[in-house]
C-alpha cells in the first residue's frame, strides 16, 4: 500500500515576463540558464512537481538563483504563480487546487495548515510587537479569542524553543538573530500545522546556534510528526535533516532521491560539482 | 468687494459629491468611503471632515449643535457654529434635544439621541488597522478580506503589557459583524451608545478624506477577548460637583492648592440641563 502525500505539487511554473516563441516551448527552448535572451523573460520555477509525505522532511538544495525561495513563496501564497497546481490532503478537499482558491481561503490555509520560517526573521515577525504577541497573532488569525489560552500556548512554545519566559514580552528586535529565528519557529508551530516550510533557517547563524536550531527542528519532526520542506544551500544541513532531497538548477528539478543517495552518488553533473565543492 | 457665498458655503456640486459618499457609507455600515475632502476655512485636523458633512446635510429649518469634547463653548465649537450660521442662517442651540444635527468632537452626548437627529463625529484617524499596517492598499485589502487579526493583536499586546485593554479612546468596534471601525476618539464610555443608536451616526475624516457611518439600529460591538470583557471607564462613587449627577462621563479636576479631586460633567449641556431641572423643582416647591 502506498502512502498518500500530504502535499502534492504539479507542474508549478513561475515566470517573470510574458514569454515568447523562443522560450514558450519547454522542451527545446533557447534559454540562457533561466533567462530568455529574446524577450527578457525569467523562468524562476519551471515545470516543478513534487510530493511531500506525512512526517517526512524534504530537502531542497541548489545554488543562489535556482528558484528555491521562489518555489517556497509560491507554495506559501506569498507570490502569485504563473501556472500549476497543488493539492493538500485535507479531509474532503483533497482534489482542490489550492492555487485556484480565493485569497480568503488561501489565508485560511496559511493560518491552519501551513507554517513558514523565513530566512530573514523580519519577514516572518512583527519586530516591534512582543514575542508572545507575535505567536498570538497566528492564533488570533485562526480564530482564537481567549487570552489565557493563547498565553499558555505561546509560553509552551517559547519554552520548547528555549526562549526564557522572562523575555517573552520583549520585542524580537531586541533579540539576537538566533533567538529571533527560534521565535519565528515557535510562531510557525503555534497552530500545529501539518506542513512547515523552512527557508534557509540556519543561514547567517553561528555554528552553536545553528546546531540548536537544527536540533529543535529534528525534535519537532520526531515528536509532532510535522512534514517539512527545508530549503538550504548548506549540504551539511540537508544531510542532517532531510529524508529525501531534490536538487534544483535554473528553476528545474534536476535530481531527486534519498538524501544519502543524492549526496553519496550524485548523477547529474551539477549535483556532482555541488557535492564535491563541499570543503 | 464682498461676494455673496453659496448657501452652506459649498457649491451644489460639492454638496452632491459629499452626499453621495454619505449615502454609500450608510449603505455599507462601517466601511470607509473615500471622498474629495475640500479645502475649508479651518485647518485640516480641526474638524473639516465633520464640518463638510454638516454643511452638506444642513437645511434652512435645521437646528445645529456643535460640541468639542463635551463643551458647547470651546473655541473650536464656537468657530464652527459661527461659520455654519454665517453661511446658512440656521438656528443654533446648546440643548441636545432641540438639535437636528449635532456635530461633535470626541464625545457622544449624554442624553439619548432620537431617530430625528443626526450625529456627526469628527475623525482624526479613521483606519483602525493603521498602527499595524502603514500602507493603505494593504489595509483596504485586509478590510475586504475580513482580516482583522491586526486589530485584535493590538488589544492583545495591551493586555500583555498592562494587564488590561488600555485604549483610553477610539476603542475599535465591529459594525454589523463585518467592518471593524474606529469610532473616533470617543471614550470607551460612549462606545455602547453607538450600539443600536436611534440616531444616524456619520463620521468624517477631512485630512484622511474618508466618510463612514453607523445607520440607525445597527449593532456596534466593541472588540474584546472572551476572558477580558469590554469595560467602560468607571466613575464609581464620583458625582458632578455642580449638578450632582452620577453615571455620566466626568472630568477629573485637581485643585493644586488643596490637592483635592473634584468631578464635573464632561457634557456641559447635560450639566446645565440637570441644574435647570433642579431649579425648576426648587422654585415650584417654594411658590406652590
Amino acid at each position: 500500500m502506498y502512502e498518500t502525500p500530504i502535499l502534492q505539487v504539479k507542474n508549478l511554473q513561475k515566470q517573470y515576463g510574458p514569454g515568447c516563441c523562443h522560450c514558450n516551448d519547454l522542451e527545446n527552448s533557447m534559454l540562457e540558464k533561466n533567462f530568455c535572451k529574446a524577450c527578457g523573460t525569467v523562468y524562476a520555477v519551471r515545470n516543478l512537481s513534487l510530493e511531500l509525505y506525512p512526517g517526512e522532511i524534504l530537502g531542497v538544495v541548489g545554488e543562489s538563483g535556482s528558484g528555491k525561495s521562489t518555489m517556497m513563496q509560491c507554495l506559501y501564497f506569498d507570490t502569485d504563480i504563473t501556472s500549476g497546481a497543488a493539492y493538500i490532503n485535507r479531509p474532503g478537499k483533497e482534489l482542490e487546487n489550492v492555487f485556484d482558491l480565493s485569497s480568503q481561503q488561501k489565508r485560511f490555509i496559511r493560518n491552519h495548515d501551513y507554517g513558514m520560517v523565513y530566512q530573514n526573521p523580519v519577514h516572518g515577525l512583527k519586530m516591534n510587537f512582543s514575542s508572545i504577541g507575535n505567536i498570538a497573532e497566528k492564533l488570533i488569525a485562526a480564530g482564537n479569542r481567549n487570552v489565557a489560552d493563547m498565553e499558555e500556548t505561546a509560553k509552551r512554545l517559547l519554552t520548547n524553543v528555549h526562549i526564557p519566559l522572562h523575555r517573552m514580552k520583549e520585542e524580537p528586535e531586541n533579540f539576537s538573530g538566533g533567538m529571533q529565528q527560534r521565535v519565528q519557529i515557535a510562531k510557525a508551530l503555534s497552530n500545529n500545522p501539518p506542513i512547515l516550510f523552512l527557508d534557509e533557517v540556519t543561514t547567517g547563524l553561528d555554528l552553536s546556534v545553528q546546531a540548536k536550531v537544527l536540533d529543535l527542528i529534528k525534535k519537532i519532526q520526531r515528536e509532532l510528526q510535522i512534514s517539512m520542506i527545508v530549503v538550504s544551500h548548506d549540504l551539511a544541513v540537508i544531510r542532517m535533516l532531510a529524508d529525501r532531497t531534490i536538487v534544483m538548477l535554473n528553476g528545474e528539478i534536476i535530481e531527486e532521491g534519498l538524501t544519502d543517495q543524492v549526496l553519496e552518488d550524485p548523477q547529474h553533473a551539477y549535483t556532482q560539482q555541488l557535492v564535491y565543492s563541499l570543503l | 468687494m464682498k461676494a455673496k457665498t453659496h448657501f452652506a458655503f459649498f457649491d451644489e456640486g460639492s454638496k452632491k459629491e459629499i452626499r453621495r459618499a454619505t449615502l454609500k457609507a450608510v449603505a455599507i455600515p462601517g466601511y470607509q468611503v473615500p471622498f474629495a475632502s475640500r479645502e475649508m476655512p479651518i485647518a485640516r485636523g480641526w474638524g473639516t471632515g465633520g464640518l463638510q458633512l454638516t454643511l452638506s446635510l444642513i437645511g434652512k429649518t435645521d437646528v445645529l449643535k456643535v460640541i468639542d469634547q463635551g463643551s458647547d463653548e470651546s473655541v473650536n465649537a464656537v468657530s464652527i457654529k459661527k461659520l455654519v450660521q454665517d453661511t446658512t442662517g440656521v438656528q443654533l442651540t446648546e440643548r441636545t434635544e432641540e438639535a437636528d444635527i449635532i456635530q461633535s468632537r470626541h464625545r457622544i452626548p449624554e442624553s439619548e439621541l432620537t431617530k430625528n437627529q443626526i450625529l456627526v463625529l469628527q475623525v482624526p484617524l479613521p483606519e483602525p488597522l493603521r498602527p499595524i499596517e502603514a500602507r493603505e492598499y494593504k489595509t483596504k485589502r485586509m478590510h475586504a478580506e475580513d482580516d482583522y487579526s491586526g486589530a485584535w493583536l493590538l488589544l492583545f499586546e495591551q493586555i500583555m503589557k498592562y494587564g488590561k485593554t488600555a485604549t483610553t479612546a477610539d476603542h475599535p468596534v465591529s459594525v454589523k459583524d463585518r467592518y471593524v471601525m474606529a469610532p473616533s476618539p470617543i471614550p470607551r464610555f460612549d462606545n455602547p451608545k453607538m450600539d443600536h443608536s436611534e440616531a444616524l451616526i456619520l463620521l468624517g475624516a477631512g485630512r484622511e478624506k474618508k466618510i463612514y457611518a453607523v445607520p440607525p439600529y445597527t449593532s456596534v460591538k466593541s472588540l474584546a477577548f472572551d476572558d477580558y470583557p469590554f469595560t467602560v471607564e468607571s466613575f464609581e462613587g464620583a458625582h458632578c460637583h455642580l449638578c450632582g449627577t452620577a453615571d455620566v462621563f466626568m472630568d477629573e479636576l485637581i485643585d493644586h492648592d488643596t490637592g483635592t479631586t473634584i468631578y464635573q460633567c464632561n457634557d456641559t449641556a447635560h450639566c446645565m440641563d440637570q441644574l435647570n431641572k433642579q431649579e425648576e423643582v426648587e422654585v415650584e416647591s417654594i411658590y406652590v
